[in-house]
């Protein structure tokens, strides 16, 4: 399954590449980024945990972190603080979004009805960040932690390199800010080290990267430490994106995570049970988890015509159609292969339920599907029901004949095309008359 | 010719007696492809099918002379399989499975090089629908009869969207010489690139359709290559023009704008390197036919 909304690219390299750090002097490396100037890394269908959990797991690979608790109450927040002590905390709304600080979520206090108020005031809020969409998302956890003084911010960040292949370390001594922020403001400032998996990372290759970032000789063990750990994290928990930002270095000398961000595989859950554990459904859209629970792909988008298809480029490929028709999809939906009647019948039942859909459109191009199943299933969900807006289908191959009769034999009106533009031209036609209809 | 397989090859089929592995087995052989045998740790010596199952993949290479293999075993075995494959001497390797741990991919791939270049298994997938010669044969679970032979070769990391391209070409007259799947995972056997050099090389084949998507850095690469390296020419089609931008940023990954991984970023890039690109994924046909045209093959 290949999601357009779970890629996750990066460039590294830009027009200016030659002013930045190349540490890599591996041919195959060097190659591919000289030609074309293009790194990726990929997320696909990642697993996001929350921040204190990230931070518990790499604290276990030797990752220094500042002290800290959970709270789901002002009460527990600030019986938090007391445990900690100090006089200094920050409040911490725990979702699954970067860039909190800026959304309000991170709270400075340093009286401890103060940690009781940001609790009281963050809990049960939503915060919209440029990564959570315009709906936000629900803070229902808060992570309270000593404040640390800071000399100076690192950003440390572990991908997967999709053109090579290999683990990519991406460091810089101008952390705090976002990674893209760093890359448009202070592009020199990047060093990137790419680790063979084969053989795992070096310590030499940890100490190169600790050394470019300037620090001094004093602090290059401790660095050393949590770099191999992070790697050693990443590795073995089935990660595909470790990110510390910042990584930092206190007045005390101890260099501490701040932050810390983990997205694991997917498909590697089944021996990761500990990873599954930390999975958070009040951060993911209600949508995309009911069809999850139900082992389809689904994204929900923001157009009013809802889309059933099998196959992630097909599904692509009709959103582009459906666009080029004058329309805009409301969902991204694959029912994948081999789907039964009754799994056709809840998905369809799942574009039904998007208030938003004002047409629907099924698009099967049948191989190990069959385009009977599809249509009994289709049938099945809204037999029974007052379909009240225009339904659009469009069957091909494995049993087409078949699959044709059973929606003519349909109760309902359903709307049938042969080709794929046809159908995009169809349901966009039959959702403007529509609209104009109920203005009129 | 065409690429990777024929009516002759010898193929195995690992997984041949589970549920998915035997309905396509038997698919695979009505279409005429020349199933050998079948590899089923711990059912060795058995019949399935009217082909012998083996233990192992070296078992069955050293039996039958088997020369390409199918992979239909589940995601948490389906790495090893193919390891296995590997270094039993299978020389074309299609996975199909869904859902391997790109970690595995990556053990997979460095296993792979341990084998200079030439005896290099050829590995496509995983996540594809396999790879058909029409009219000749089939290793993969598309549905062979929406294929009409012929000289165009098709590269598609989509099985099903591979399927409307295949089916808008033949409603135009225009036939295949080997469709490729390359497979919708983010590190994969084989990239657009490694098959374009397959089909520069084959006599049969007269022009190539690139069928792309968002993310990655494969059709930029093979943008490339096709503009350096090859006298045949190439149409493209690249899904994901209208997928929302806004759905991929956040996180470490997302390190900085990325170009050439957009749709239309990608499409750029193909234009540039003379590469014909189809506007819209229902002109993937025509889009073909124009190209032959212009080169006086249609």
């Amino acid at each position: 399954m290949h999601l357009p909304g779970f890629y996750l690219s990066l460039l590294l390299l830009q027009e200016n590449s030659g002013k930045q750090k190349e540490l890599s002097a591996d041919d195959g490396w060097s190659n591919c980024t000289l030609c074309l100037g293009v790194i990726t890394a990929v997320r696909i269908n990642a697993v996001d945990i929350h921040e204190y959990q990230a931070k518990a797991l790499l604290s276990d690979f030797g990752v220094n972190i500042p002290q800290g608790g959970l709270a789901y109450s002002p009460e527990q927040a600030a019986y938090r603080a007391r445990e900690i002590g100090g006089d200094k905390w920050v409040v911490k709304a725990q979702i699954h979004s970067g860039a909190r600080g800026k959304a309000g979520g991170v709270v400075f206090c340093d009286k401890e009805q103060a940690v009781w108020d940001a609790a009281d005031d963050l809990l049960g809020k939503r915060l919209v960040t440029h990564q959570t969409g315009p709906k936000g998302k629900g803070v229902y956890r808060l992570y309270v932690e000593e404040a640390t003084q800071i000399r100076n911010e690192i950003y440390l960040g572990f991908v997967l390199d999709r053109s090579s292949d290999r683990i990519l370390v991406v460091a810089s001594a101008e952390g705090g800010m976002e990674i893209e922020e760093i890359s448009a403001n202070r592009p020199g400032s990047i060093v990137r080290m790419s680790v063979e998996p084969a053989v795992g990372m070096q310590a030499f290759q940890a100490r190169e990267i600790a050394f470019s970032l300037g620090l001094p000789g004093s602090l290059i063990n401790q660095m050393v430490k949590t770099i191999m750990g992070c790697y050693r994290a990443f590795r073995e928990l089935d990660a595909t994106m470790v990110e510390i930002n910042p990584l930092v270095v206190t007045e005390n000398e101890d260099i501490i995570a701040l932050d810390a961000k983990m997205t694991f595989d997917d498909n590697a859950l089944f021996r990761r049970p500990n990873i599954s554990e930390l999975r958070d459904k009040s951060q993911e859209d209600p949508r995309e988890t009911r069809a999850a629970d139900r082992g389809l792909s689904y994204v929900g988008l923001d157009g009013n015509i809802g889309c059933m298809i099998n196959g992630a480029g097909l599904a692509m490929a009709t959103m582009d159609m459906i666009s080029h028709a004058g329309g805009e999809p409301a969902n991204f939906l694959d029912i994948g292969g081999g789907a039964s009647p009754e799994r056709v019948a809840k998905a369809f039942n799942l574009v039904l339920a998007d208030e938003n859909v004002q047409a629907i459109l099924v698009n099967i191009f049948a191989g190990i599907n069959r385009c009977d199943w599809v249509a009994q299933g289709v049938v099945q969900a809204i037999e029974k029901i007052d379909l009240k807006i225009p339904l659009v289908v469009r069957l091909s191959g494995t049993n087409v004949e078949e699959g044709r009769r059973i929606l003519e034999q349909c109760r309902q009106k359903v709307i049938t095309a042969d080709t794929l533009a046809e159908a995009a031209e169809a349901v966009v036609g039959a959702w403007k008359k529509a609209q104009a209809g109920q203005r009129g | 010719m065409a690429i990777l397989i024929n009516e002759k090859t010898p193929v195995i089929v690992q997984g041949l007696t589970g549920n998915i592995g035997s309905f396509h087995a038997k698919e695979m052989i009505e279409y005429g492809t020349n199933v050998v045998g079948g590899v089923t740790p711990g059912k060795g010596g058995q019949m399935h099918l009217g082909v012998p199952v083996f233990n192992s993949v070296s078992e069955a290479v050293r039996e039958t002379g088997a020369e390409a293999s199918i992979v239909f075993v589940p995601p948490p075995f389906a790495a090893d399989s193919i390891m296995e494959a590997a270094d039993a001497g299978i020389r074309t390797c299609v996975s199909i499975t869904d859902g391997i741990p790109v970690q595995d991919m990556i053990t997979v791939k460095r296993y792979m090089m341990r084998y200079k270049r030439e005896n290099r298994m050829c590995l496509t997938g995983p996540n594809c629908a396999g790879t058909i010669s029409p009219g000749k044969a089939m290793l993969g679970i598309m549905p062979g009869h929406i294929y009409k032979p012929g000289k165009v070769g098709i590269i598609g990391r989509s099985g099903t969207l591979g399927y409307e391209a295949a089916s808008q070409m033949k409603a135009l007259g225009i036939g295949i010489s080997t469709s490729v799947g390359i497979g919708g995972d983010p590190i994969n056997g084989s990239s657009f690139k490694d098959i374009l050099e397959k089909f520069e090389e084959d006599d049969e084949t007269v022009a190539v359709l690139m069928i792309g998507e968002i993310g990655g850095p494969q059709e930029a690469e093979a943008a490339q290559f096709a503009k350096e390296n090859m006298r045949k020419p190439v149409a493209a089609y690249i899904a994901g023009l209208t997928a929302p931008k806004g759905r991929q940023m956040g996180h470490a990954g997302a390190i900085v704008t990325a170009f050439g991984e957009s749709a239309g970023e990608k499409v750029e890039i193909l234009r540039q390197a003379g590469v014909l690109v189809a506007p819209n994924p229902s002109e993937m046909g025509s889009t073909v036919a124009e190209l032959l045209t212009s080169v006086g093959a249609f």
